[in-house]
């Protein structure tokens, strides 16, 4: 199983596409690797700087809507992951998005509109997150204060962390 | 309660239930291009797995950067090719027969209703109008089906949209699903599946539907699909008229077992009108933002892209030819025509669309994803605005800092010929 869990990226914006989180252009790359420094580098977001330390320090996304959207492409996952971002929460996912996430061994999560909206007042400061995935908690540390907030995921889902992804899972019970 | 067309397929090609919610399915058919699936086989070797399930039931093309622009695209397409020679896939197609993967898989007579399909690609809803369940999925996903011939999906729920009313003048398949997907939003469909019924569908060729069920995913539906019917059976029948014995009721009747029974039930129905409807094309960055082209004619285009999945096969030609007959592009306009498949591109210049084309000065490049993703030719540069037949308005995807607006074939050409866009029936015959 990955490790999950530190510091928290707030993407303040809802339908953000895998052509945003990975353009078409570095597809042609066959290493995971390669496309590390291009994570987010078509993001429509104001202020949001994929070359910030704040981007490069972040093992955590916490954003709205749908994300995720549009083209299959498994290199959205792959370009957070080789960048240590190994769990998302968002309201919800595009269905390949939220599968190709499980399929790596990494954790989408999903929380209602209420607690995304608590985790983005957030936002300004540096905000840290821990996973316990047995107890299905999600603890956010910052200067303003502590927050626990448990999140659910469909055992499917799980099996597939805990097995290292959908590859491993298939082969062993399949 | 009866079942849906989903529910049936599901029912048929359950191999398993690990957890309760995730059917694991059997697949027909397998699908890979050159973009996905060389991290896939190059997974598989690592692994010490380089095996195929089924190798007749496994399709590839190579498609969204052909022929190669850099050693990079090389590597991808040289990847494939040999994987494709030591598994004996011979349903391969290359430069000289290639074509985009949902135009040229469906040209060859791969798909069949009530067929599970699966590949590395967002739009493989597509294969839906033929009243199959095709999902696009990721490299992982693909990799297992590969390997293993099965997939696991959350059944999905599905929501029926009944079509009705009379086309006007200048309305296209594309008109229509970009207001269907107006109507229900960028994610107004994840995680389920669009049925599309009703009179208008009916009446649909083929090739319609087909435009159809490629956008369903601009709509986060896991799939797009369509009753299969004799407009089905018309286009298979050279296909499948040997498994039948010549019996076209026998086969027809074989569709019809498909159809979601009467009682099914959905979890959303939707009823559209569409006699109202004007041509349409989208605004801003998501598909769902669609203006009727009469409200925001006037907008600059540097260049008219005409091709891909959605609208590049034959009939698009010949639209787009139709309004091209007796105009010259602007000459601020660069119009590019990518015929979605070899045989099309054969079938255009033999019916003389390349030729009307080219007489309005577009220019023609052989069957390739090209300006759709921006990944080899036609991409624009910023600050520059594209009149596209493809699916998706993202911002960047023809390339940084460029604008899309999503259309059918003869809104495009009007635009390019004007300049700018414009209400296509304002130039209509
Ligand atoms: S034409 Fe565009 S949308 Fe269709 S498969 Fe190619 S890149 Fe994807």
């Amino acid at each position: 199983m990955k490790s999950f869990g530190g510091k928290v990226l707030f993407l303040n914006r809802s339908d953000i596409n895998t052509d945003e989180i990975i353009p078409a252009k570095y597809l042609t790359e066959v290493k995971k690797e390669a496309l590390g420094p291009h994570m987010l580098e078509d993001l429509k977001l104001d202020g949001f700087d994929p070359q910030s330390d704040r981007t490069a320090a972040a093992s955590v996304i916490v954003t709205r809507q749908n994300f995720g959207c549009g083209s299959s492409r498994e290199h959205a996952p792959w370009a957070l992951e080789v960048n240590g971002i190994t769990v998302v929460i968002a309201e919800n996912y595009a269905r390949i998005f939220r599968q190709n996430m499980f399929n790596c061994g990494m954790l989408a999560i999903e929380l209602d509109a209420a607690a995304i909206d608590s985790l983005f007042s957030l936002a300004d400061a540096d905000v840290k997150c821990a996973v316990d995935i047995d107890k299905k908690e999600l603890t956010f540390t910052s200067p303003a204060g502590n927050q626990t907030i448990s999140f659910s995921v469909a055992p499917f889902d799980e099996a597939l962390v805990r097995a290292g992804g959908w590859v491993e899972y298939a082969d062993n019970n399949l | 309660m009866g079942k849906t067309l989903v529910q049936k397929i599901f029912d048929s090609h359950l191999k398993t239930e690990p957890f309760e919610g995730t059917k694991v399915l059997n697949l027909d058919v397998v699908m890979c291009h050159e973009i996905t699936t060389p991290i896939a086989i190059a997974d598989l070797e690592w692994r010490g797995k380089d095996r195929v399930f089924d190798p007749t039931k496994i399709k590839a093309v190579i498609d969204h950067v052909t022929p190669s622009k850099d050693t990079k695209s090389a590597v991808q397409a040289k990847i494939l090719r040999e994987w494709a020679r030591r598994h004996d896939i011979k349903d391969f197609f290359d430069i000289g027969q290639n074509g985009v993967c949902h135009a040229i898989f469906p040209e060859k007579g791969f798909i069949r209703p009530g067929y599970t399909i699966i590949m590395g690609d967002s739009h493989t809803c597509t294969h839906g109008a033929f009243g199959a369940f095709a999902a696009g999925v990721g490299t992982t996903d693909l990799e297992v089906g590969i390997l293993k011939g099965v997939c696991a999906f959350r059944q999905p729920e599905t929501i029926r949209v009944n079509i009705s009313g009379s086309r006007s003048k200048g309305v296209f398949a594309k008109d229509i699903i970009l207001e269907v997907i107006r109507q229900l939003t960028v994610n107004g469909a994840t995680d389920r599946v669009i049925e599309f019924r009703g009179e208008v569908i009916d009446a649909m060729t083929m090739e319609e539907r087909m435009t159809v069920t490629n956008m369903a995913i601009e709509a986060g539906g896991t799939s797009g699909i369509c009753m299969p019917d004799e407009v089905t059976l018309d286009y298979l029948w050279p296909f499948i008229a040997e498994e039948y014995n010549n019996d076209r009721s026998a086969a027809l009747n074989a569709f019809k077992a498909w159809w979601s029974d009467k009682d099914a039930e959905y979890a959303q129905v939707l009823d559209i009108d569409i006699t109202n409807l004007e041509p349409v094309t989208t605004v801003g960055f998501k598909p769902d933002q669609v203006k009727k082209l009469s409200e925001v004619s006037g907008t600059r285009v540097d260049q008219v892209y005409i091709g891909s999945c959605t609208n590049g096969r034959i009939s698009d030609l010949r639209e787009a030819a139709a309004m091209a007959k007796g105009h010259r592009l602007a000459d601020t306009v660069r119009g590019i025509v990518a015929p979605a498949t070899t045989e099309i591109y054969r079938q255009a210049m033999n019916e003389g669309l390349l030729d009307t084309l080219m007489e309005a000065g577009f220019c023609i490049t052989n069957a390739t994803c090209g300006a759709c993703l921006g990944m080899s030719n036609g991409v624009l540069a910023p600050d520059e605005v594209c009149a596209s037949t493809t699916n998706r308005n993202f911002n960047g995807r023809m390339g940084k800092g460029g604008t899309v607006h999503l259309m059918s074939p003869a809104a495009a050409v009007a635009a390019g010929i004007k300049g700018e866009l414009c209400d296509p029936r304002s130039l209509m015959k």
